[in-house]
């Protein structure tokens, strides 16, 4: 009992000292300030968020209250009569952004990989280098640059080739103009490859010197090495990586329109020309003089908000589930 | 953090401060300047089209007039018509006239006043065909409608007896963004082509029937450039200063004419013999033996009533300047010049503005 309250005494002069320690300590009012400062920019995020969404909600009331859900179903834009529907665009923004994904992913974590383990050190610097500088690329150039060269390569190279063999199937179908879904998809591809390798870069480089080596030690090749090692430990970041080249994509407007072909059609063949939610809100929005034509736009941006939104919430729920399965290290 | 990113991240901030300040004060000098020589700026904004037109002039109109500055913002036709119902512009211009609906929305009034004839030329690429297609009002509204798919048509085939016209598929070409170039080229098509009027119809973007988007003149121009067998429509200056062959076009008359300055001017001029005083009318498919077809007028649109007085005379000084003796800046620059006939409707429409 005696020595208890001993102890408790003990403990609180103890912890008074520590306090006026502390208290002493000069710039102890900047560990406060800095903190709320850094909450208040925090909080601007959430702020610009739900403003931007109510703001957004507000501007598109008409055309919500007068097509309702049919907006999003219908295939119909026509100016003119005054009849809009953004299924097309909605298509043709996540199919073109999937194309690009299934195309740069791959190509991104093989440079990557090959940048980090496999690359002569004269060549490492000078390639990271150039990736980089591809990144700060306006997308303007590369949407004049895909229009006057890639174009006319894809037509030329790849879809006449494609469609005189496969012609066809639906897929390949329609005449081989170089414009459509396929040179937007591979033109995407392009300019998100150099953020996925950048940072898929960064997460392989961290993955633990001892476990690779280790491994080789037992006698393991460099293919052993990346497949088991380096891949599972680098798997929930190179997912990442990928989710912020999909946004990028997803957002992608000047690039994408030169080369899309601008026609709000769903069409079977990746030759077809098809329409993006982004571009068609850059193309049209200046010249939109009637109310319900601006505000039907104003919700598709809505709309491309909502499925940024869905797709890197699902996207994010894969990395949980991968990164649970995944620990890093040697397995089976 | 260590001392010395410290001292750098403070010097950093003085610097800032220093040079935020030093702007803040140059501002504020320019502006007293200004206003103590009593310059006078117009603000005025819309047509894309009529822009570089309106630089040259307002350049020109400057050097006569040091005290007057002109503020041109190109931010689209749709956009100068918003900015004069709002009344934050002193003028707008736009490609295409405003509707009774809309002139009644602007609460000091609009009057109409054509600045500039614009011509536009049908731009194709087909292999084997550099010169010399022959358009009619039917094939052109028939390739934009779906009807004629390929350019070895019977019909293309019959207008044009001396060309090797190729089996290969039309790959029609339209302005994905909104224009007031798509308004006057559906506006000729729908006068033109009742099939056309009912099932497209007239606008700065239409559904179009078959072909694909370029975003802006220079998209436009590029796909057609790029892709053979593909056409497209395009303002003059645009197709001859990047050399891409265009068609001749057969006008009201039955006669072939390629769209030039001139044609466009007579096909104004024509229009001009029964123009409503207001000027809102379509000059698409005029009458006169070398009048071309697709031809559009550019309007400036004036409010009626000025609040201030010395800022209504600087402006009606100025446009009555721009379509009369601003007129010798046009043709250099690929813009068709106004017809006198129009100058004269236009000098009783200024003389109403109070």
């Amino acid at each position: 009992m005696n020595s208890h309250a001993q102890l408790q005494t003990e403990v609180q002069q103890n912890a008074s000292l520590q306090q006026k320690i502390y208290q002493k300590r000069r710039f102890r009012w900047m560990d406060h300030g800095f903190k709320w400062l850094t909450f208040s920019f925090g909080c601007i995020i959430l702020i610009m968020f739900v403003w931007i969404i109510l703001e957004l909600t507000n501007e598109s009331k008409q055309s919500i209250s007068k097509f309702g859900l049919g907006f999003i179903f219908s295939q119909d834009w026509n100016p003119v009569k005054g009849e809009f529907g953004a299924l097309p665009f909605i298509y043709g923004t996540i199919v073109s952004s999937l194309i690009a994904i299934i195309i740069a992913a791959p190509i991104s974590i093989g440079i990557a990989l090959f940048l980090n383990e496999m690359a002569p050190k004269w060549l490492k610097q000078p390639v990271a280098f150039m990736i980089e500088l591809l990144a700060a690329i306006p997308s303007i150039l590369y949407g004049l640059w895909g229009l006057f060269v890639m174009v006319p390569f894809i037509r030329d190279w790849l879809q006449k080739p494609i469609s005189k063999y496969l012609g066809g199937f639906p897929l390949f179908s329609g005449a081989p103009i170089g414009l459509g879904m396929l040179t937007a998809g591979i033109l995407l591809a392009i300019m998100i490859i150099p953020i996925i390798t950048a940072l898929a870069r960064d997460v392989i480089r961290v993955v633990p010197t001892l476990q690779k080596e280790g491994y080789l030690a037992l006698g393991a090749t460099k293919w052993e090495v990346i497949w088991k090692i380096i891949l599972p430990f680098a798997r929930p970041g190179i997912l990442g990586a990928c989710i912020l080249g999909l946004g990028r994509a997803l957002g992608e407007t000047m690039a994408v329109t030169m080369v899309i072909g601008n026609r709000a059609e769903i069409k079977a063949s990746l030759f077809a020309p098809g329409h993006s939610m982004a571009a068609v809100i850059a193309n049209e929005f200046t010249e939109a003089t009637d109310d319900i034509y601006l505000s039907s736009l104003i919700e598709i941006g809505l709309l491309l908000f909502l499925v940024t939104f869905v797709l890197n919430a699902g996207a994010r729920f894969l990395i949980w589930t991968v990164a649970k399965g995944s620990k890093g290290g040697v397995k089976g | 953090m260590s001392k010395k990113w410290k001292w750098f991240s403070i010097g950093m901030v003085a610097a800032m401060t220093v040079v935020v300040s030093a702007c803040g004060s140059n501002q504020g000098e320019t502006s007293d300047n200004s206003s103590s020589s009593k310059e006078i700026t117009i603000t005025a904004a819309g047509s894309t089209f009529v822009n570089p037109l309106f630089s040259k002039m307002f350049s020109e109109y400057n050097k006569l007039h040091p005290e007057i500055k002109i503020n041109y913002q190109s931010i689209g036709s749709g956009g100068g018509v918003k900015q004069l119902t709002e009344g934050t512009i002193d003028f707008a211009a736009s490609d295409a006239f405003m509707s009774d609906e809309e002139i009644g929305a602007v609460k000091n009034g609009v009057v109409h006043i054509p600045v500039t004839v614009g011509a536009e030329a049908i731009i194709y690429n087909i292999d084997g065909v550099d010169k010399g297609l022959k358009l009619t009002q039917e094939t052109i509204s028939d390739i934009y409608l779906g009807t004629i798919k390929k350019w070895n048509d019977p019909k293309l085939k019959a207008d044009n007896p001396d060309l090797n016209l190729p089996d290969l598929e039309i790959t029609p070409v339209y302005r994905s963004d909104g224009s007031g170039t798509t308004a006057i080229f559906t506006d000729y098509l729908s006068t033109v082509s009742p099939e056309w009027k009912e099932k497209v119809g007239q606008g700065k973007s239409v559904q179009f029937p078959v072909g694909v988007g370029g975003k802006g003149n220079e998209g436009v121009a590029g796909q057609v450039k790029q892709t053979p067998g593909s056409i497209g429509y395009a303002e003059l200056a645009y197709a001859e200063n990047n050399h891409i062959n265009y068609a001749q076009l057969r006008n009201k008359d039955g006669k072939f004419v390629y769209p030039s300055l001139e044609a466009a001017t007579i096909a104004a001029d024509d229009a001009a013999q029964n123009m409503p005083a207001d000027t809102r009318v379509s000059i698409v498919e005029k009458a006169g033996e070398k009048a071309y077809g697709i031809v559009g007028i550019s309007w400036a649109l004036l409010n009626t009533n000025y609040a201030d007085a010395t800022k209504k005379q600087v402006i009606t000084d100025l446009i009555k300047w721009v379509y009369r003796d601003g007129q010798q800046y046009s043709e250099p620059l690929f813009y068709a010049k106004i017809p006198d006939g129009i100058a004269k409707i236009n000098d009783d429409n200024v003389a109403k503005i109070k």
